[in-house]
Parts: C-alpha cells; structure tokens; sequence
C-alpha cells in the first residue's frame, strides 16, 4: 500500500510540475505581447516597456520559468490586472463558493444516479427501465448551459422557493469564515436559515451541473449491475438465504460501483468546465465566474491561475478516486502499485 | 448480444458488412440516430435553399417583426431583431458542423498517428508521448480552450484551433490502447518477420485495425464538440455576431427570458437535438461494430 501512495504521489508531482510548464509555454509562445493587452492600444511604448520590465517580460525565457516556478511553489501566481491584487487571494476568495458547489453536485450525482441506475437493473427491459433510459440519454446529452436556461425558467414562473441567481440571500447577513463552504459554516454556527437557504440557492446550479454526470453513471451502473448479478457468489448468497436487500447493495453493488466512481472520477474534468458555464448562468461567485471575468479582460496572470488551480484540482480528485477504489478493490491497488 | 444467439438474424448467406447493416436496422435507436444526423447535414448544406428566410442569417431587421412568438410563419418565432429564429437555427447548424469537420479533420489524424507511434515504438517514444497525452488530459478542457481563445482574441477560427489543440488526446489514448492489444497478435509478428517496414505495419496492419473504434470515437466526439463549440461562444469567445451561431443565439435570447422564451430555448433545443443524434448513432454503431472504447 506505501510503494502505491508513494507512486502515485510522485506521478500526481510530475503532472503537476509538467502542467505549470505547459501552462507556462502556453502563455508566452501565444502572439502578442501580454504587457500590450492588459495596457490597451492607446498605452504608450515607455509605458509598455515599463509594465514589461515589472512582470519580468524582457528576461530570458528560463529565468521567467524559474522565477515563475519558484513563486508558485510560494504560492505566489502574480497580480491581477483586473483587481490589482494577488490572484492567489482572489482565487482563494472565490474558490470555497465553486467547492461548494461542486461538492453537492458529486453528492447529488451518487445520490440520484446509483440508485436509479440499480432500479434499472433489478427492473430491466421493463417499461421502469426503458423510462430511466430515456432520462440518463436526455442528461447526457442536454448541454449544461441549455439546462441551466430552462431551470431558470421553470424556476421563475413555478417554483418560487428556488432563487436563480447568487450564493446566499444577501439580506440573512452571514459570512462563512470558518471553512468558507455556507452551509458546512451554518451548521457550525447553529444558524439553520443559513443552511437552508444555501441549499435553495445551490439546488438549481448543481442540478444542471450534474445532469451530464447522472445520465452517464447511471448507464453505467446498470450495466455493472447486470454483470454482477450473474456471477456465482450472487447465486450462492441467495442460497445461503441472505435477504435479497443485503445482496444486492451490500454484496452486488460493492463489487459493481467500481466502474461507475471511476467515471464519476473522470466527470470532474467536465464538471469543472461546466461550471465555468453554470456558474456564468446563475451568477454564482466561484472561480469560473472570476475565470470568464478575467478572461475577456485578458487578465493574463489570473488565467493562468485560474487554468492552474482547476487543474490541480482535478488531478487531485482523480488521485482521491483511485486511492477509494484501491480500498473498494484490491486488485486495483495491486495492478496500479506494479506500475501499469 | 451476439449475432449468434439473435433468433430472427437471417442464417447465411450475408457478408459482414451486411450483416453489421443487419444489426443496426434492428437498433431502432440507433436508426433515429443516423436520420437526425442526416437531417442535420441536409440541413447545413442546403441551408441557403430550406431555410424559409436566408435573409435572416445575415444581419438583416426587420423591427415591425421582432419578438413574435412561435407560429406558422417563423417556426421558431422571431429574435430581438425580427430574425426568423428556424432559418438562424439551420444556418447554425453549418457553422457547427463545419467545427466538427475542422476540428476532427486536423485532430483525429494526429491523435491517431502519435497513439500508432507510441504503442508500435515503445521504450522513450512511449514514454514522451503518453505523459505528454497525460499531461493534456488532467487540464480542464473547458477552461483551456477559454484561456486559449480570450488571449488569441476570440472568433470563430480561434475557437477552432484551441478546441483542435485539446482533441488529439483522446484518440492518442484510444489508438494507443488498440496498438498495445495487438502488438503481440500474429499478424504483427508476420509482418515483422516477413521484412515489413515500420511504416508498412504500423499504417497497412495496424491502423486498419482501429478504423471500427475510431469511427465510433468520431460518431460520439461529433456532438461533444457541437457543444464545446456553442458553450465558448455562448460565453462571448466563439462566434461573433451576426454570424448565425447556436450557442451566440442561446445567450443573446437569455436576456429576453422569461417572457420571450423561444429566442434561447429554441436555439438550445437545436443543439441537443444535434447532440442527441450523433450520440445515438455513436452507440449504434458501438453496438453493431462491438467495439470498446
């Protein structure tokens, strides 16, 4: 089990080092001198040069890679352009609303999607089935932003109790500043109107957030069922008499929610795109909505943050992911710890 | 299920070919599927010919006839301009598709060879390309492709080229997994001992052998890349106006929302319904070529 962290620890390291890189490359081999973009075309040349000399520009390439490198391992990613402070406080600032976010929206998607994707297996190729198909085809193929429109609309014309935009009604008065997650920092403080009121505001983004995840384990779900349910211990545990609820999600879905964490794993990636769009939707202040503001500003540093952090969460995630499955299935930590 | 075991297939007498044709007959989803497509492309190419109102796709007004509301002369009702939204939505449909057409074309052929190299060559050829294809994967495509486009400026060939820099590494990932599958196989080896050059074996044995998994790649990538492409431009990187583009569509007629529903809800249900098909006939042909991806 330590030779496998220990691997995977250092391959998460040399991603993430070779992602700093390429990010890096990214941004300087790109026409146009960002020093010009974030002054303007009417700047002066003196003006330009001395931006440039400030950001580092006219070094040569390894000592801004170095210079670079090394502020980020401070934690250091530069200065805003757009909000003239360090873009670490601004991300930090806006990441715990997108964390939140994100967070509800995974437990949403495992809550939704493995229990109806193990009805659609016990109920297969009955009309319960063919109705559950119909909705996981329509989640994954509705596009996060079209959802998120129609919600806004149902929202507003029928379900008053879901407000369309923002994070927490502004008129409760509340700061989270423990862990910076509304409704975790609610709890703490005992103020349930807090709570409440996070949740109906997180209901709806996350919804059109998790749509494209739960249509697609719950595919997966069904079909992993499926397969299980023909394997001989199945067979034996009934014989056994054990209640058939003990064998099919204590025993069955044990074996068969492998295939469908690993894709819930690899929804993150999306995940976090769409929220760059469900978040610009609902006016929800996390680090998409600070990403597409310093986007069309051409706030490169932030960018590059932005970009960085996203990354680095998703890699950490699929890291998490593979570390639950080595404990879930042994067989995977062995086969990972040999180094495929 | 195998063709084997399916009771109404025909006994004999058909070739492969018909016999995959067979079973994607039978997968009515999978016929769906293929029509919404070919209504898709229909669509776009004849688009100036179909559309009820070609003048709409430009940036064309006609004020006395703006936000009216779905009926049987504008399908779709009107946009903020006057524009008939259907003949917007048919245009669109040829912007969308000529991303697809752009983006594979470029992408999958060099996803493709670098997953060929990797898997034949082994040793460092391996090693540089797949933890480079590895690096690729772990950045959140989605906020890549913003970054790329918002510095380069954006519109529409911008768009284009950042989604196309972020494609390849899937079909690096696929192909490389085939190649590695088969490099222990016979054929590979006969060749090899029969004097075959590496050129030969690598694009007449193996390659030929990835076209089934490859097709369905691209069938299934098709409406994912649709829709990368209407969310760039629905956040304002994509396509500029009044080029006719659906997701462009999709955020001007949010700002009529609620009441003038049609102008963001119509736009969106076009591309879900471009979505839908591709991804339909995707898993039809998944299931008719038994492949996995």
């Amino acid at each position: 089990m330590f030779t496998y962290l220990f691997k995977r620890a250092f391959t998460l390291l040399f991603v993430l080092l070779g992602l700093a890189v390429l990010i890096f490359v990214i941004a300087r081999i790109v026409p146009g001198d960002p020093a010009r973009i974030a002054l303007g075309p009417l700047a002066t040349a003196e003006q330009v040069t001395k931006l440039q000399n400030e950001m580092g520009l006219n070094d040569p390439y390894p000592v801004q890679l170095w210079t670079y490198l090394s502020g980020l391992v401070q934690g250091d990613l530069g200065k805003s352009l757009l909000t003239s402070r360090p873009v670490m406080d601004d991300i930090m600032g806006a990441l715990p609303a997108t964390f939140e976010l994100v967070l509800f929206t995974v437990v949403l998607q495992i809550l939704i999607s493995i229990p109806l994707g193990v009805i659609a297996a016990i109920y297969r190729n009955t009309w319960i089935d063919s109705v559950l198909r119909v909705i996981s085809l329509l989640g994954v193929v509705t596009p996060g932003f079209v959802l998120a429109i129609i919600l806004q609309l149902i929202a507003a014309h029928y379900l008053g109790f879901f407000p369309v935009t923002g994070r927490i009604d502004p008129g409760i008065g509340f700061s989270a500043e423990i862990t910076g997650l509304l409704t975790i920092d609610g709890l703490i403080a005992g103020r349930f109107d807090v709570v409440i009121d996070a949740l109906r505001h997180l209901f709806l983004p996350a919804i059109a957030l998790a749509a494209a995840g739960i249509g697609q384990v719950m595919r997966i779900t069904r079909t992993a069922m499926i397969e299980v349910s023909s394997r001989d211990f199945v067979e034996a545990s009934r014989a056994y008499g054990i209640p058939e609820r003990v064998v099919t999600f204590r025993y069955m879905l044990r074996v068969a929610s492998v295939a469908p964490l690993t894709i819930l794993g690899l929804e993150f990636a999306s995940l976090i795109g769409n929220a760059f769009i469900v978040e610009f939707v609902f006016s929800w202040p996390g680090i998409a909505s600070y990403g597409v503001r310093t986007i069309l500003q051409k706030d490169l540093n932030a960018v590059i943050g932005v970009v960085l952090v996203s990354g680095v969460f998703f890699v950490v995630a699929n890291l998490a992911i593979d570390l639950l499955l080595g404990i879930l299935d042994p067989r995977h930590r062995i086969r990972a710890g040999r180094g495929s | 299920m195998s063709v084997m075991d399916d009771p109404a297939a025909p006994a004999h007498g058909l070739s492969a070919r018909q016999m995959a044709l067979y079973r994607f007959r039978r997968n009515p989803l999978a016929v769906i599927g293929a029509l919404i497509v070919i209504s898709v492309i229909l669509a776009a190419i004849f688009a100036p010919w179909i559309a009820p109102s070609p003048e709409s796709a430009g940036s064309f007004v006609d004020f006395r006839n703006r936000h009216s509301p779905p009926n049987w002369q504008n399908l779709m009702g009107t946009d903020n301009v006057g524009r008939d939204v259907f003949s917007r939505v048919i245009f669109g449909y040829r912007v969308s598709l000529g991303l697809v057409v752009w983006v594979l074309g470029v992408a999958v052929p060099f996803g493709i060879v670098l997953g060929l190299c990797a898997g034949y060559f082994g040793g460092w050829t391996e090693t540089i390309i797949m933890r480079f294809t590895d690096i690729m994967l772990a950045l959140p495509p989605l906020a890549m492709a913003l970054a790329i486009t918002a510095v380069l400026s954006p519109n529409l060939i911008n768009a284009m080229i950042a989604i196309t820099l972020l494609w390849w590494t899937w079909h690096t990932r696929l192909i490389y997994r085939i190649v590695k599958g088969q490099m222990n196989e016979d054929y590979v080896e006969a060749a090899r001992v029969a004097g075959a050059s590496h050129m030969h074996i690598l694009f007449r044995e193996l390659l030929p052998n990835c076209f089934s998994a490859v097709a369905v790649k691209i069938s299934l990538d098709a409406g994912f890349v649709i829709l990368f492409g209407a969310s760039l431009s629905f956040l304002g990187l994509g396509v500029q106006p009044p080029t006719p583009d659906l997701g462009t569509m999709v955020a001007t007629g949010s700002e009529y929302l609620p009441e003038m529903w049609w102008q963001a809800v119509m736009p969106g249900l076009a591309i879900l319904y471009a979505i839908l098909g591709f991804n339909l006939l995707g898993d039809g042909l998944r299931d008719m070529l038994d492949v996995e991806l």
